[in-house]
């Protein structure tokens, strides 16, 4: 049975798993404590909930509890994680080096850096959207303080060599910070095997809830410390303030300890239904795939279908199916992905992309059904495009003096 | 963003799709936009004898907001004279589809699009083409 509407936006967010949600439950009613609340069993049993999702999230990162901030989610993981060790670390430098296809939180956060004195080097990704080992070698300077590179991209789904950046952040005594929001969860992530010093990562995009992330900060080996951004109570060993979102906590808990004990069959069968829509999808002429397809995340594809527009596109059947386009017209800035065109890409192609991500809700009807609405879209509007049928007619799109506006 | 009823009805059964021949003297095109902004239209205009346009075609790789902003203009241009023609305001695209602010650009590209092929098709006739202000949202 096909189940309408298709969510295929997981990169954007994922649906609660009720499993998170059933756990979750008690802790807005009976157990509503706080805990901080060291004197009686509401307080007790809030914090007992707060120490075993920390177990479980810990586990799922190969990480130790004691290493788990918790956040609002990963865009306060970025803030607190760059600023924090922008500040801790002044006397050793203030230097960091990032990437352009990192998200917003990162760069963002980045450009307040800048502001506040510090020196960014932003690398320029390759084609397939992985970074240049060679160039962040050569950027490592002895100001340096900190490398943040994003575990896997939110747009293309490519994943970075994190093993062999950490290599290269240890030979020099940087340290290193992940944006792992679209990997943790989805393909094995071990904070001690990838050599991460600093990690931010999220609930609500691996079926927890929404509102409630984690940095993971390590402890040994060595020691790291962020400078907190938030003054109060002193919670989360001093690097976070603020009375902990227990429900929330027990739902990260629970949707980590489901991510652990489920991905791997769940990475295996959506690698099977993307390699389906891609294949399938491919098979419509002038289309082609946005970033590196051997070291990418399994439930992720990025296709560009040349001579129609992204935005124009969705609305073929956007009440229907949920994707999302680095197209233009979707954002508000009106200009089309950075990302996509951090890897080269014209601003053509860039506009005419569909960013396809896969979840563990998704059922094969749903594949074959988005393979379908979206290849007659294409079709239907490739006959309206007066690009397409230039290009049927042979003539050159570069060789048109266009009125750019 | 939400569109509207009538930005959906000219996305899903567009008007006057398709391609005039553009060599004929009657036939006026106008192609604006650039595939760097996401929008291009092309329209064409066929006049009669009489100075009426008697057929209008469109082909648009943009948004449902430009496609629908130029399947409403040829609709608009069928039957009008090309002088008639001339006064149409990208507003008055604004107002029939409720474009959002956002999508305003569909409009004036619209419009730009009208003009063009009617100095094409001026200039082919041995006319001078019309001088026009330029729009200014963009």
């Amino acid at each position: 049975m096909l189940k309408l509407p298709v969510y295929l936006d997981n990169n954007a967010t994922t649906a609660c798993d009720p499993r998170v949600v059933d756990a979750m439950l008690p802790y807005f009613t009976e157990n509503f404590g706080n805990a901080a609340s060291r004197n009686h069993p509401f307080g007790w049993s809030a914090e007992e909930a707060v120490d075993y999702a920390r177990e479980q999230i810990a586990a799922l990162i190969g990480a130790d509890a004691k290493e788990i901030i918790f956040t609002s989610g990963a865009t306060e993981g970025d803030n607190l994680a760059i600023k924090g060790v922008f500040e801790m670390y002044a006397s050793k430098g203030n230097h960091i080096i990032t990437a352009t296809t990192e998200h917003k939180a990162v760069l963002d956060t980045c450009k307040h850096i800048e502001k506040s004195g510090g020196e960014v080097t932003y690398l320029q990704v390759k084609e397939d959207g992985l970074i240049d080992l060679n160039e962040l070698e050569g950027a490592i300077k002895d100001t340096t303080i900190l490398i943040a590179i994003m575990y896997a991209n939110n747009e293309i789904g490519v994943i970075q060599p994190m093993r062999e950046i950490s290599i290269i952040a240890r030979k020099h005594g940087v340290l290193l910070f992940s944006d792992a929001v679209q990997a943790v969860g989805k393909i094995p992530v071990n904070v001690n095997k990838d050599g991460i010093d600093l990690m931010a990562f999220t609930a609500h995009k691996m079926y927890g809830p929404k509102g409630i992330g984690a940095l993971y900060v390590r402890r040994k080996n060595p020691r790291v410390k962020v400078t907190a951004q938030m003054d109060g109570g002193g919670h989360e060993r001093g690097m976070r303030s603020g009375t902990l979102n227990v429900p929330g906590i027990v739902g990260f808990g629970k949707a980590a300890e489901l991510a652990r004990l489920e991905m791997d069959e769940d990475a295996k069968r959506l690698s099977v239904l993307r390699d389906k829509l891609q294949s399938e999808l491919m098979s419509i002429e002038e289309t082609y795939v946005n970033g590196n397809e051997d070291h990418r995340l399994p439930h992720v594809t990025n296709i560009s279908f040349k001579h129609v527009e992204g935005e124009g596109l969705l609305m073929g059947f956007n009440k229907n199916i949920a994707l999302s386009s680095g197209s233009a017209c979707t954002s508000a800035s009106l200009e089309p992905s950075y990302v996509l065109k951090a890897l080269g890409l014209g601003d053509d192609l860039a506009h005419s992309s569909l960013r396809f991500g896969l979840g563990r809700f998704t059922t094969e009807e749903q594949i074959d059904y988005t393979i379908e609405q979206v290849r007659n879209t294409v079709l239907k509007l490739r006959e309206m495009s007066p690009l397409w049928e230039m290009y049927k007619e042979g003539i050159d799109l570069n060789s048109i003096e266009w009125a750019h506006h | 963003m939400a569109y509207s009823d009538k930005v959906i009805d000219h996305y899903q059964n567009p008007k006057n799709v398709g391609t005039l021949d553009k060599s004929s003297k009657n036939v006026g095109t106008g192609l604006v936009g650039a595939p760097e902004c996401g929008d291009v239209m092309r329209l064409q205009i066929e006049v009669d004898e009489t100075g009426v346009i008697k057929d209008a075609k469109f082909k648009t790789f943009g948004c449902g907001s430009a496609i629908a902003s130029s399947s409403l203009a040829t609709e608009w241009l069928k039957g009008k004279t090309v002088d008639q023609a001339i006064s149409i305001d990208n507003m008055d695209i604004v107002e029939e589809l409720n474009l959002p602010p956002v999508k305003i650009h569909c409009s004036v590209l619209a419009e730009d699009a009208i003009k063009a092929a009617i100095n094409d098709y001026r200039v082919k006739n041995g006319l001078e083409a019309i001088k026009f202000e330029e729009s200014v949202v963009h």
